[in-house]
């Protein structure tokens, strides 16, 4: 237990005194998820909006006017069928249209329930977003004119994002970077870590020594499960309290299982490091075996019902799209784990096989 | 190697009051010397004693803080390219690209020194046979013993016939009979008249040239031939007296 | 307390097969310095791992202490201490840090043993809260030393602990593993460096994986039968020729300053009058000792025209 200490602390050391190292575990996570959440959040000025208003009526009109007015929309023009909605919009003049239903003024004064149709083109899913949270913001300003009092919403955006229904894309790269981050730290920087020492030698002195290799592994992967937890705090609070995306699931099983990616990840680590001597390769395989997967084929960058067959049932191989799943069930779609217990048992399956593989691999001696 | 008087010898490297200096730290202090046309020149010092800035300086890689340097007639404070042009460099770690054959290797570098083609070809064949390495042109050089990679590449550092040739622990860790073919090939191509610059830690190694130089704390402590030296230390090796030097060093190395 | 019988030992490249060991038989008694001598990529870093338990012989036996390098390895490394050719400490950790973490892992402490390094450690202990990387070569080594010995091992392994050290900081190693050995540690040690094998005990001279001969310094000199001299001329490069061109003697080989000549019989006069026939002056010739090189080259041609002829 003092030698597993000893050896803990020495990690600790290693990865503090390494700036790059602390820059790559602390700051990459961090970064990563601002850019894409800035990436995601542009800043939308005078967008072209067609109105399909089938009241126009006082209030109808004075509604289309705010509209206009705000700098984020103009209105390019006012439709007079249904069918013209997918015309303008396959036409690419207006990124959403807002339908108003008849009799809107008569409604709202009873204060009936009146539900405005916004339409947006969702094949660029971060604008149609943002375009249907100001409309839906203008439309709530619009109606507080009328009812200083606090009351439900009488006026209710009802959105239909057209093209792209499910959006994937804005709610995918929290998951996604989680992902990414998780290979990052656990398997790169682990495998990187256990190279150096075969690099340096003092693998050798502490093979040498009375250690048993299975405790240099599991002190050398610890502190890096222990950084991926924090990783994974550090992205959770980002993403909900910088760019507004709750956790709808259970918190405690959300970190379970992104604890359990993580030591799937750590045992890829000790499997890159069990077969090369140099840290550039074992970055290399790192970035080049593990990373691109990642990104290619996790559905994270794209969907994979739209890949080719074979590259559907490689991209079952990536343990990344199984964790991505997962999170994007819990996070985002607040699922349980009844529904997702076969991609949960397909990751622990391939944890399992990598953790035993690795473990064997680790050799007594050296070559 | 040469008993010739100094004083009818052409200079090829000579310092005056060469100095570097990096903030308050004076790593070579005013160090002056000659070293003449086909001299094998050790220079030897402890860990830290200023030998790699010196170095450095002489090979036009570093501006001189105070004092002038000429190699080959040119000064290393401006004319540092002209300097590279005319200096051949050999390490023990580094020179040649595993991953190349022995020909290709040649070819580089008598290109990166921008010899002709017909001259590099007939070089390269000159080269081959003169080590006796024919057979292994086209064979990586990853795959030769440690001995030949170390021939091939002081052959390659001189191909361009260089007016000095920098040697840095040119034979350490090679076996015995290895080491002497190399000292043959360095007194041989001194003999053509190029000049050997030798750095080492290895004192049997420094019992090969023909002056050496002992530098402690930055500062030329000793500069003489083999027998002189240990005549002057009263010294039975050139080990003794290296220690007599640098036992007083204040510097705890690099 | 170390003995190997018929290691072996051969590693496969692409092309070929290298052997690095061939039938290597060791026997070294409790309490000696054994050194093995011989050049880079003689096979002294695969005999140091084979016996240090990291790496498997293709055949043959090692026993370290009574124990076997194969099955008892995990109870040979608590008791040996080993200290491998690379710098192998840990660059950002501080002197003191990597001490207290070799001592650790070795399940022991720093205070416990103090009294097996405190020589050694005493001079780098002013540096103590310095980061091992910033160390020069020669603390380094004192450094690696004092980790090797925490846990009082009863063997010590140093792979080429010399190599890239200035001749001050290796003429103080060499005392303190002379004062080690008093104390009554066995020690192995390698060095490509001919002039440090008079350190030893024991020599075993090397090369391509075959021991040429094992014997103590004195031994191993006299077996150099032949009479040697040492000869020097105004032209010494022209001397090296023209002694070989005439075959005035059998061998002659550059030895730093001088040229070291030898034949079963050597007349001086014949030497000096064909070498002043060719223009020599200021010719010097004198019988020498052989040193422990001159036997090694001798060893080597033996075995070069050995093979030459097989």
């Amino acid at each position: 237990m003092k030698q597993f200490r000893a050896f803990i602390k020495k990690e600790w050391f290693h990865i503090f005194r390494d700036r790059k190292t602390v820059f790559i575990l602390f700051g990459m996570p961090v970064m990563q998820i601002l850019i894409f959440g800035f990436a995601l959040t542009n800043e939308v000025k005078n967008a072209n909006v067609a109105v399909l208003d089938y009241s126009k009526d006082a209030k109808s009109t004075e509604l289309v006017q705010q509209m206009d007015a705000s700098r984020y929309f103009d209105v390019y023009s006012s439709l007079n069928r249904s069918a013209d909605i997918d015309r303008v919009l396959k036409a690419g003049k207006v990124k959403m249209v807002m339908v108003i239903p008849p009799d809107f003024t008569q409604s709202i004064e009873a204060k009936h329930k009146v539900t405005i149709q916004l339409i947006a083109d969702a094949s660029d899913p971060n604008l149609a977003t943002t375009l249907v949270n100001y409309a839906s913001s203008i439309v709530n300003d619009f109606q507080k004119q009328y009812f200083t009092e606090k009351i439900p919403l009488v006026v209710t955006p009802e959105v239909r994002m057209l093209y792209n229904p499910q959006l994937k894309g804005a709610f995918n790269f929290v998951p996604g970077v989680m992902a990414m981050v998780l290979m990052l730290v656990s398997t790169m920087m682990t495998s990187i870590a256990i190279v150096r020492e075969k690099e340096l030698g003092t693998m050798e002195i502490l093979l040498a020594s009375p250690l048993k290799p299975l405790l240099i592994i599991i002190s050398k992967t610890i502190p890096y499960l222990f950084l991926s937890l924090i990783n994974i705090s550090t992205i959770l609070l980002l993403s909900v309290f910088v760019l507004d995306l709750p956790i709808n699931g259970s918190l405690f099983l959300l970190v379970s299982l992104s604890m359990l990616f993580a030591i799937t990840c750590l045992s890829l680590g000790i499997l890159i490091s069990s077969s090369t001597n140099s840290q550039q390769v074992a970055m290399l395989i790192s970035l080049m075996g593990l990373f691109l997967p990642t990104i290619m084929l996790s559905g994270f960058m794209f969907p994979i019902e739209n890949m080719p067959l074979p590259m559907q049932f490689i991209s079952n191989l990536v343990p990344a799209k199984w964790y991505f799943y997962i999170v994007k069930d819990v996070m985002i779609k607040g699922l349980g784990i009844a529904s997702i217990w076969k991609e949960v048992l397909v990751l622990f399956g391939m944890t399992m096989f990598f953790l035993v593989v690795s473990i064997k691999k680790f050799k007594l001696r050296l070559s | 190697m040469n008993n010739i008087a100094n004083n009818q010898r052409e200079v090829v490297i000579s310092a005056t009051n060469l100095t570097k200096q990096f903030g308050d730290f004076i790593a070579t202090n005013a160090i002056s010397f000659e070293v003449y046309k086909g001299e094998i020149f050790g220079f030897l010092g402890a860990n830290g004693a200023g030998k790699t800035t010196a170095m450095k300086m002489l090979c036009g890689l570093s501006t001189p803080s105070r004092g002038s340097a000429t190699v080959a007639g040119f000064d290393v404070s401006t004319e540092s390219e002209k300097i590279k042009k005319n200096i051949g460099y050999m390490s023990q770690k580094f020179s040649l690209y595993e991953d190349l054959t022995v020909t290709e290797n040649i070819r580089f570098y008598a290109g990166i020194y921008g010899l002709s083609i017909p001259v590099i070809k007939e070089k390269t064949a000159a080269l081959l046979q003169q080590l006796n390495m024919e057979s292994q042109k086209n064979v990586l050089v990853k795959a030769l013993p440690l001995g030949w990679k170390q021939k091939l590449a002081f052959s390659i550092a001189i191909i361009h016939d260089p007016a000095v040739v920098f040697l840095d622990e040119p034979t350490g860790g090679v076996d015995p009979i290895t080491r002497r073919e190399f000292w043959e090939m360095i007194y041989s191509a001194a003999n053509r008249g190029t000049t050997a610059f030798v750095t080492t830690h290895y004192m049997d190694e420094a019992e090969y040239c023909n002056r050496i130089s002992i530098m402690v704390d930055g500062k030329i402590e000793a500069l003489g031939t083999p027998s002189d030296l240990k005549k002057e230390f009263n010294s039975a090796t050139m080990d003794d007296v290296f220690l007599k030097l640098a036992r007083n060093a204040k510097r705890i190395g690099d | 307390m170390i003995f190997a019988e018929q290691l072996t030992k051969s590693y496969r490249t692409k092309t070929e097969e290298v052997k690095a060991l061939l039938s290597v038989d060791l026997n070294i008694p409790k309490g000696e310095m054994f050194g093995v001598i011989g050049p880079d990529g003689a096979g002294k870093t695969s005999l140091f791992r084979i016996l240090t338990t990291l790496l498997l012989a293709d055949s043959g036996t090692a026993v370290i202490n009574g124990l076997d390098v194969v099955k008892d390895y995990a109870k040979i490394r608590q008791q040996i201490g080993y200290m491998p050719g690379r710098f192998s400490l840990y660059q950002d950790l501080t002197v003191e840090e990597n001490l207290q973490f070799f001592a650790t892992i070795f399940n022991t402490t720093i205070e416990e043993n103090y009294s097996l390094i405190k020589d050694i450690y005493e001079q780098i202990a002013p540096f103590k809260d310095r980061r091992a990387g910033q160390l020069s070569g020669g603390m380094k080594q004192k450094l690696a030393l004092s980790c090797a010995l925490i846990h009082r091992p009863e063997v010590l392994f140093l792979d080429e602990p010399t190599t890239g050290v200035d001749a001050v900081s290796r003429k103080e190693f060499w005392q303190m593993l002379q004062k080690l050995k008093s104390d009554g540690l066995t020690i192995l040690v390698s060095t490509p460096y001919m002039d440090e094998a008079e350190q030893c005990d024991r020599i075993a001279l090397i090369q391509e994986g075959k021991i040429l001969m094992n014997n103590t310094p004195e031994n191993v000199k006299a077996s150099f039968s032949d009479p040697l001299f040492a000869i020097r001329s105004n032209k010494m490069y022209q001397l090296l020729h023209d002694l070989r061109d005439d075959h005035l003697v059998q061998a002659a080989h550059i030895f730093g300053e001088d040229i070291h000549i030898s034949s079963e019989v050597i007349n001086q006069q014949v030497i000096i009058d064909a070498l002043q026939a060719k223009g020599h002056t200021q010719i010097q010739l004198k019988q020498i000792n052989p040193s422990i090189e001159d036997v090694f080259i001798k060893l080597l041609m033996h075995t070069e025209s050995h093979e030459q002829h097989s």
